[in-house]
């Protein structure tokens, strides 16, 4: 076991590596590259005995993944925004092949406007297509859940791909220490693959992705993956203990940090999480009841525990680095719907969006959040949502928008 | 007198991103002096691009721009050519960008032969994202994901683009700047699909991993392999063994797509 630094892409290949994976069907794209090329020194220097292909788009690589998956072998891949998006027609598909693989996505806002810096818009895309969800916060976890992912996605009762989810920059550019699991510990943990009848061998001839005519037969096929995923929660639960005996570190689907007597609490996910911990202890020490309460897990989605942990607070804020325009947040909106109908009604919920396009959420902000909370509780109505945007950067935008204005009239004039 | 560039750019848009001794830069010039040759007018023109090094072409010049997704410009440009068919489309982009995930546009935007002329900055490499092969990438050449040595075999774009249809395809190099703009100039004036590949360099990529010691290096040798169709047709298969041919490789005249497409709608009109 060794503890060295390690940027959060650095770890997925970590990951990747200690689950000896057979193929990596790959395509760059910022800032997910690192990974892709990490495994390529890794596998073409001889140090992984795996094979490494670079397709054409994302298209081509989560199709590649998806049919090498269900011939009967291990499969890693990665992407980022504009990637994944690129090959959502394929994330159903996967899905439906029941192809047991795990994805590697490095969160980055969507265009247009065109950035590379990270919010939670791409990975909800695929929300809804049958791969389930682990999002993390820091580099280790990202290690873990990618051998977490391989348990998970192969498990009997689950069989399906999973999307290892972390921030693009905030994680995957940024040196954390972590501990590297022994590899023959690993090997304990996570068994070589098992097709569990998923191959193709001409001596047993099977046909994958079939049609199907009328909406019976494609009802049963499309709710079997959905008992399948919900089936996952007990599954991951179980693997969490099993992975804290192997390694010491537990991994649960929701994380709650100084929940234990809070009355306001937190709601987010991904490494922004560890920014609101931050903020959590300032408060903490000021005397004020606040805590943090992170899923991991977003599918399947972890009803029952937010209930639980949620339930009986007076107030809960959730901040999402996403937006559904006409909606808003979709953690807002997800967890309102997971809270509904309890017994007393369930705390005060209020809606902040932040963090889109690599936005920081500064300390502040966060201890302006938990105000805004408290007077709602007070008052006892929820605040209408919010976007985290200041004055300043209000002003930094009329700016360019002079600047575009004036080349436009330079046009007029020419 | 020198050639005006500041006319065709953006105020406040310089510096651009481009490394020290990108080819790019060199192929924009080149593009701004082949519009000004041919008086295309401003409000008239526009250059799309993807997304890429090469992509951010357009982002500098005054005309109508668009900078998409990666891999779509042939199909951005497409749509703004059959929206509006008077105007002047023109496509920017790398080889990433038109062969690899854009590949499938390029082919039949070729097959229709739609009136835009493609500028293709062949550098061998995605730049952008840090030196990953590409469908152009030599075979063996060094990339950051194939440490020691692409396997894959290449695409000739020229054969591409004249096997998919398109009706006007020359190609030339970095080195060759006076010639870049004589070539895009004369596939402005060409009816239909122009596509011209300029064989570009990127040092930052592509030259440090694959033993160039500088730009001129690699400018040296863009020179050498660079043969004119002409002279090509007086050397013999081993005289050509790695070279490349430039100038105008295919013209032909093909109903344009647009055009065709006036037909149609004469047809349902009854005509
Ligand atoms: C769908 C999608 N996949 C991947 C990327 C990442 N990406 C950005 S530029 C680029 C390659 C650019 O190479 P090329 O077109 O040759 O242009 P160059 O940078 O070499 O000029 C890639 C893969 C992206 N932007 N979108
Ligand atoms: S990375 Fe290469 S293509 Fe991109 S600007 Fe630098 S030299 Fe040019
Ligand atoms: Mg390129």
């Amino acid at each position: 076991m060794t503890r060295i630094l390690l940027t959060g892409n650095a770890a997925a290949a970590w990951g990747a590596r200690l689950a000896a994976v057979d193929y990596v069907p790959a395509f760059p794209i910022t800032p997910q590259t690192e990974i892709i090329e990490t495994l390529a020194e890794w596998i073409d220097g001889g140090v992984m005995d795996s094979r490494l292909v670079t397709l054409e788009s994302e298209h081509s690589m989560l199709t590649a993944a998806g049919a090498a998956a269900v011939t009967g072998v291990r499969v890693f891949t990665a992407t980022s925004s504009q990637g994944l998006l690129y090959g959502m027609e394929m994330l159903y598909n996967l899905a439906g092949w029941r192809a047991p693989l795990v994805l590697v996505n490095v969160s980055r806002g969507l265009s247009a406007p065109i950035t590379l810096e990270p919010d939670h818009n791409d990975v909800l895309a695929a929300r809804d297509s049958g791969f389930l969800q682990i999002h993390c916060a820091t580099c280790q976890e990202v290690l873990d859940n990618v051998l977490l992912a391989y348990r998970l996605a192969e498990d009997s009762r689950v069989r399906l791909p999973v999307i290892v989810n972390l921030d693009g920059f905030y994680l995957s550019f940024t040196r954390e220490p972590v501990e590297i699991p022994d590899p023959v510990a690993v090997a304990d943990f996570l068994p070589p693959f098992a097709d569990l009848g998923q191959h193709f061998r001409g001596g047993q001839p099977s046909s994958q992705a079939v049609a199907v005519l009328g909406g019976g037969p494609y009802s049963y096929f499309r709710y079997q993956v959905h008992l399948a995923a919900e089936q996952a929660a007990a599954v991951y639960a179980d693997l969490g203990r099993q992975f804290e005996r192997h390694f010491g570190r537990l991994y649960q689907a929701v994380e709650a940090y100084r929940c234990d007597d809070a009355e306001l609490v937190l709601v987010m996910i991904g490494s922004f999480a560890t920014k609101a911990k931050v903020a959590v202890d300032r408060l903490r020490e000021a005397g004020q009841k606040v805590g943090l309460v992170r899923p991991l897990l977003l599918r399947p989605f972890p009803v029952a525990e937010l209930r639980r942990l949620l339930g009986q607070r007076k107030g809960v804020a959730v901040i999402d680095q996403n937006l559904s325009p006409g909606r808003g947040g979709i953690l807002h909106a997800e967890l309102a719907e997971a809270l509904y109908g309890l017994a007393k009604g369930g705390p005060l919920l209020a809606s902040f969006v932040g963090g889109l396009g690599g936005r920081d959420i500064a300390e502040e902000e966060f201890l302006q959040i938990v105000e805004v909370l408290s007077q709602a509780v007070q008052r006892g109505s929820a605040p209408p949502p919010r976007l985290l945007f200041t004055a300043d950067e209000l002003q930094q935008v009329r700016r360019l928008q002079d600047i575009a204005h004036g080349s436009r009239e330079g046009d007029d004039a020419s | 007198m020198a050639f005006d560039y500041e006319q065709y750019l953006r105020p406040g848009k310089l510096p651009h991103i481009w490394c020290p001794g990108c080819g790019h830069g060199i192929v924009m010039k080149g593009l701004l002096r082949a519009i000004d040759t041919c008086g295309l007018e401003k409000n008239n023109t526009a250059i799309v691009s993807g997304i890429g090094c090469a992509s951010r072409l357009p982002g500098y010049v005054d005309f109508n721009t668009l900078h998409t997704a990666h891999g779509r410009a042939a199909a951005f440009a497409t749509g703004i050519k059959m929206a509006k068919p008077e105007m002047d489309v023109l496509v920017v982009g790398g080889d990433g960008d038109g062969v690899a995930i854009g590949g499938n546009h390029f082919i039949h935007a070729c097959r229709r032969n739609i009136d835009m002329t493609y500028v293709l900055l062949n550098n061998y490499i995605y730049g952008m994202t840090g030196g990953q092969f590409s469908p152009c990438t030599p075979t063996w050449a060094k990339a950051s994901t194939t440490p020691y040595g692409n396997p894959d075999p290449i695409f000739d774009v020229p054969k591409l683009a004249i096997g998919a249809g398109a009706t006007f395809v020359a190609r030339t190099t970095a080195f060759h700047a006076t010639q870049i703009d004589k070539l895009i100039a004369a596939g402005l004036r060409h009816k239909g699909m122009a596509v011209i590949e300029v064989l570009d360099d990127c040092p930052t990529a592509y030259g440090r991993r694959n033993k160039f010691r500088s730009v001129v290096d690699m400018m040296k040798r863009l020179k050498e392999i660079a043969v004119p169709v002409k002279a090509a047709a007086h050397m013999t298969p081993e005289q050509l063994e790695g070279k490349v041919l430039t100038g105008i490789l295919h013209q032909e005249e093909r109903p344009e797509y647009c055009e065709q497409y006036q037909q149609v709608i004469a047809r349902a009109q009854g005509a």
